[in-house]
């Protein structure tokens, strides 16, 4: 675990395989997160669109796919919120721009321990295999959250089976990936600041990466034991999930054969299908921020550093930012209001979650407030993280609709829960990653991103990903139910059909203007307009090194930090900013 | 003896880091990448990095274990419910457990922390010593460089052929890992600890051919210290599963 | 761009909030007792939800084009916050929040709190891959023995929910695939699931429930008002999800005491 060689800092590595394989570099294992989630993103892209098309044309014939049967629509659900939930959300802001930025940020060469950190990259790209291969076996049907007992008997529909397994196996290997990747990011953070470089002076992107990894020491392990009591069940007989006397035979048409009741189900006695529940979601409440905690860094970031003004509040950003995390772990019961719960455990979770709000309504006001008599410069990652604010604000606020038990009752596994959380981490924390991308690409590339597609790709994006999912909101109080496959068979939701197909419409027209990006992303490497160190004048050390940094961050030297993140517009100061590593003077902080 | 790796081509940075194995402030400081003000390893920074490491990559381990017990503690007191009655039982039956054989592993384990604890005292003392017997014809007289480690190793495997016997007689018991919901937490928490302290004995071998390739000893210490610590507290975690199973049976 | 970005955010929250006050797409209109309770908790929620909404986007759009870059005409106003203000506003936030959910936690209470009172018509909601069986327990007031062994989705009715025919309680037992419910009383729905877990949603009635297999979880509610409502299932189940749905049918007293007994007339 602790490299006791001499850093690689001292000599770049020489040779291909050593230089962009197997790279000890926490910047090109960033890159390599970063387009592990790219090609992530697209994929899940992808299984949405065909989701979306087949709940308007149930019935309709798709090339290459052919007739899409109620089980494979399924599968597309299972596997786009894992795919996404995992390999994107958790993978490019933390693994990808973390990776990449935090140890420059905090000026030092690279991350503590540089063999974890390339392990962790490379043990989640496994884990992202492992999780395609079930695609060619019959990937499972129970929604990324696998509430038992549809996903600890492997007769409970087509994929239970090996597919399961192996879904199970890439989570426990994505577990471990994390932990590595978390372990670093503390180590790092903790002990390896530059001279200057206090706590409190780091920028909110660092100490929202740092909080997130403390999310994921604490959470993955606990999904982790989940996973392994689950694998134990299907496949050891055990009976932490499965309770007993449960008989299968409604399924006329699976499993291939019938169902028999001598099968290993008569042995299962005593599990609890809730069990698994608070398991999963003690983790994968936690999970949520730790998708989201990244994004709030980086808007932080370029809402002070384009609006030319100090964040508003750093400190009580910081901790909003702890309160949220910490909080973050005694609310996951609310995703079980219906389950079956002591309903005074309900009530005690839901204070709990209304009180998450207040952490994040303070950080929604200081983003505003930093805006705020500031002098507002619209580059693309700008726009971003303006969008950022206003999604955040429409998916926070339907938050205190399903924190109360009583409304979640009409609500719980409606549509408005998909409507709710793809407004935060579905648009929002997307729009942290496109934001991060726009802002650090010049750094990372050499090059700037072309601002007409920029803007053409920000507009098409905020306007198509509202009228997908806000409406969801509407089709979730008129009781259209979630992870329906058709919407043919229950006569109450026929009336809202009409609606369901402008959100198909919509999601084709903004998956189409992702291809701007795209396009944008690879033609800026080669062609774009040939970036200065500073492109932003922003003030983070990032800033002060060369373009893109050498292989220790800052060639040679080791900066020593005299200022605050955000000294922007300071009184006096003669430029509208004073970069970190700026001598000190009197009048900053 | 030289404690430079000769591949280096120092770039002597121009402010200073860290430093040399001092303690650093309360706010900053500790940046460097364990190197000192000359270009040498700073391994006073390492290892505290390494320890620091070791401290975070726990916390994990301890919330798995701690998922186990939750599960543990409400299985043992949840109803059932009976399907052919509609009522609600209390079926929890207790594991008859081997305790003497348990209770043997545990002396064994602990015995090996001691070893543990007494290699790690011999290679501080060996890497504190180091600079003073780089210089040519110092001696410090033969220090009997007593296999600490590899006891270690032998008991540490002897823990876990006893575990595997433990598992033998519980099944000649009647209990399989799928018998009883009491029986498979027996199971499960005993397998998970002892593939941690696998884990752990991999680092001991790792240990010991860092010895072999003639690393700098103020490299092999860290390494040999963090293990340490790793393996004392799968002592303390196996104590800790030992009783909660006994207690809370 | 300042002014593009105040027209965007402006007119999306104008159009968000329009079809939330029209309400175009809404509830059903409610027909059980606690409909009127919900229904005034979540109309107070989206109230003061849609100010803070219109508020907060309406302030961000605002702020984005006046303070919009402009040249030197624009004049940064250096600060770091303002604590006084974070206090207010958190404090106030508080309050909102942790005040509307106490306002609603009396209803979640006697929803949920207190079993169903004397008296209540009793009903078992079995959910199985795809289907929800109804039983009645008939004169006797006690639900016959079921076995998993005998349970048999095909053959439907009492052998779905798997009734053993030897068990004297069995006898009265009416099983339907419909529920049949009569007006102004309350019910005590016992929920089970067969093999994975479902979920009881009569949207009309205001009424949700897990049925998890190896527990009975007894939940009530009271239709007020007759009518057919549609039951669907909300807990992800397997392939057949999204076809598992029932009919509620709340008829009068009269109408529900005939048709219980020409049930148990077919059994003879």
């Amino acid at each position: 675990m602790a490299s006791t060689e001499i850093v690689h800092a001292h000599a770049a590595p020489q040779g291909f395989i050593r230089k962009y394989i197997f790279s000890l570099d926490h910047k090109i294992i960033g890159l390599q997160y970063y387009f592990l989630a790219l090609i992530a993103v697209f994929l899940g892209m992808g299984l949405s669109l065909l989701m979306r098309i087949h709940l308007i044309w149930p019935t309709a014939s798709l090339p290459i796919f052919g007739d899409i049967k109620p089980e494979t629509y399924l599968m597309f659900v299972t596997m786009h919120g894992t795919i996404m939930v995992f390999f994107v959300l958790t993978t490019a802001p933390q693994g990808g721009f973390g990776n990449y930025f935090l140890p420059i940020q905090i000026g030092a060469p690279d991350m503590a321990f540089p063999t974890l950190n390339m392990l962790s990259f490379w043990t989640t790209f496994v884990a992202f295999v492992v999780l395609i291969a079930a695609f060619f076996v019959g990937a499972p049907l129970h929604g990324w959250t696998g509430y038992a007992p549809l996903s600890a008997v492997p007769s409970s529909g087509p994929g239970e089976g090996l597919g399961a397994d192996l879904w199970i196996t890439s989570i426990a290997l994505f577990c471990a990936a994390s932990l590595m990747g978390a372990l670093n990011f503390i180590t790092t953070t903790l002990d390896m600041r530059a001279k200057g470089m206090s706590m409190m002076r780091m920028p909110l992107t660092c100490w929202a990466w740092f909080i997130t990894a403390i999310l994921g020491l604490l959470a993955f392990g606990v999904l982790a034991a989940g996973g392994i009591l689950l694998l134990m069940d299907r496949n050891l007989g055990t009976s932490f999930f499965v309770p007993g006397g449960l008989n299968f035979t409604g399924q006329t048409s699976f499993p291939p054969g019938g169902f028999s009741p001598s099968t290993d189900l008569v042995k299962h006695n005593g599990g609890s299908p809730l069990l698994w529940q608070h398991l999963f979601w003690f983790f994968g409440h936690p999970e949520v921020y730790i998708a989201i905690v990244p994004g709030m860094g980086v808007a932080s970031q370029l809402l002070s550093t384009f609006s030319r003004k100090p964040i508003f509040g750093y400190r009580a950003m910081v901790y909003a930012m702890l309160a949220i995390g910490i909080l973050g772990f005694v609310v996951w019961g609310h995703h079980m209001f219906m389950s079956g719960m002591s309903p005074y455990s309900a009530f005690a979770f839901s204070i709990m979650t209304m009180a998450i709000g207040v952490p994040s309504a303070i950080k929604t006001f200081n983003w505003i407030g930093t805006i705020y008599k500031g002098r507002v410069r619209f580059h693309t990652p700008m726009l971003f993280a303006i969008g950022f604010v206003s999604l955040f604000v429409s998916g926070g606020l339907s938050g205190p609709f399903l924190a109360q038990p009583v409304l979640d009752i009409p609500l719980h596994d409606t549509a408005y829960v998909p409507g709710h959380f793809h407004l935060i981490m579905g648009v929002a924390a997307i729009f942290g990653i496109f934001a991060a991308t726009y802002y650090w690409f010049p750094k990372m590339f050499g090059h700037m991103m072309n601002e007409t597609l920029g803007r053409w790709h920000f507009f098409i994006t905020l306007v198509g990903t509202y009228s997908i999912f806000m409406p969801m909101h509407y089709l979730g109080m008129a009781g259209q139910p979630r992870r329906y496959s058709q919407l043919t068979e229950v006569a109450y939701l026929h009336p809202l059909i009409p609606l369901n197909r402008f959100i198909t419409y919509a999601a084709i027209v903004t998956i189409a203007g992702q291809f701007i990006f795209l396009f944008n992303l690879f033609w800026s490497m080669a062609k774009g307009k040939k970036a200065a160190d500073n492109p932003w004048e922003a003030t983070t050390l990032e800033w002060t090194t060369a373009t893109p940094p050498p292989h220790d961050n800052f060639g040679g030297r080791t900066p020593v930090v005299n200022h605050g993140p955000y000294e922007y517009s300071v009184p006096g100061a003669p430029r509208d900013y004073v970069m970190q590593s700026d001598p000190a003077t009197a009048q900053v902080h | 003896m030289a404690t430079l790796s000769s591949t280096v081509s120092v770039k002597v940075p121009q402010t200073r880091q860290g430093g040399g194995g001092s303690t650093p402030p309360t706010f900053g400081g500790g940046g460097g990448d364990g190197r000192g003000g000359n270009g040498s390893p700073d391994y006073g920074e390492r290892l505290r990095r390494a320890r620091l490491g070791l401290a975070v990559g726990l916390t994990p381990v301890i919330m798995l274990f701690v998922s186990f017990t939750s599960a543990y503690i409400v299985r043992q007191g949840l109803p059932t419910l009976d399907v052919r009655t509609n009522t609600y039982v209390h079926d929890w039956l207790p594991v008859n457990l081997p305790w003497v054989l348990l209770l043997t592993n545990t002396v064994i384990l602990v015995v090996s922390s001691v070893t543990m604890e007494l290699a790690r005292r011999q290679i501080t003392r060996q890497a504190a010593l180091a600079p003073v017997t780089s210089i040519p014809g110092v001696s410090l007289g033969e220090e009997r460089k007593f296999p600490w480690l590899g006891i270690t190793v032998v008991l540490g495997l002897g823990f876990l052929t006893g575990q595997w016997m433990a598992w033998r007689e519980l099944a000649a018991r009647g209990f399989y890992v799928a018998t009883s919901a009491s029986s498979s937490f027996v199971y499960l928490l005993t397998a998970m600890h002892a593939i941690h302290l696998a884990g752990g004995i991999l680092a001991l071998l790792y240990s010991a051919v860092t010895s072999l390739l003639r690393k700098p000893v103020e490299a092999r210490r860290i390494v040999v210290d963090i293990t340490a610590w790793y393996w004392h507290f799968m002592a303390l975690l196996w104590i800790y599963i030992f009783a909660l199973l006994e207690i809370a049976r | 761009m300042g002014l593009a970005l105040l027209a965007i955010i402006w007119l999306i929250t104008f159009f968000s909030t329009y079809f939330f006050v029209a309400k175009t797409w809404w509830l059903p209109v409610g027909a059980s007792a606690a409909a009127p309770w919900i229904d005034h908790q979540f109309a107070l929620t989206y109230v003061l939800m849609g100010i803070v909404f219109v508020a907060a986007q309406g302030s961000l759009g605002l702020f984005v084009w006046q303070y919009r870059d402009r040249g030197s005409a624009s004049q940064v106003h250096y600060s770091h916050g303002n604590t006084t203000l974070e206090v207010l506003w958190t404090v106030l936030t508080g309050v909102l929040f942790i005040g509307l959910n106490l306002m609603g936690s009396s209803v979640w209470a006697s929803e949920r709190f207190e079993p169903a009172g004397p008296g209540a018509v009793q009903v078992e909601a079995s959910g199985l891959q795809f289907a929800w069986y109804f039983r009645y327990p008939g004169a006797d007031g006690k639900y016959g023995r079921t076995k998993p062994e005998l349970m048999d989705a095909s053959a439907g009715g009492e052998a779905a929910v798997g009734l053993d025919t030897g068990d004297a309680a069995s006898k009265d037992d009416v099983v339907s695939g419909t529920m049949y419910l009569p007006v102004n009383r309350e019910v005590d729905l016992a929920l089970r699931a067969q093999d994975v877990i479902h979920s009881l949603f009569i949207p009309a009635m205001r009424f949700k429930q897990d049925a998890v297999p190896g527990l009975i979880i007894h939940m009530h509610f009271k239709p007020v008002q007759t009518g057919d409502y549609e039951i669907a299932c909300a807990e992800l189940c397997g392939l057949g999800h999204y076809k598992m749905h029932g009919m509620l049918k709340v008829v009068s007293q009269e109408e529900f005491d005939k048709w219980l007994a020409s049930k148990e007339a077919e059994k003879q």
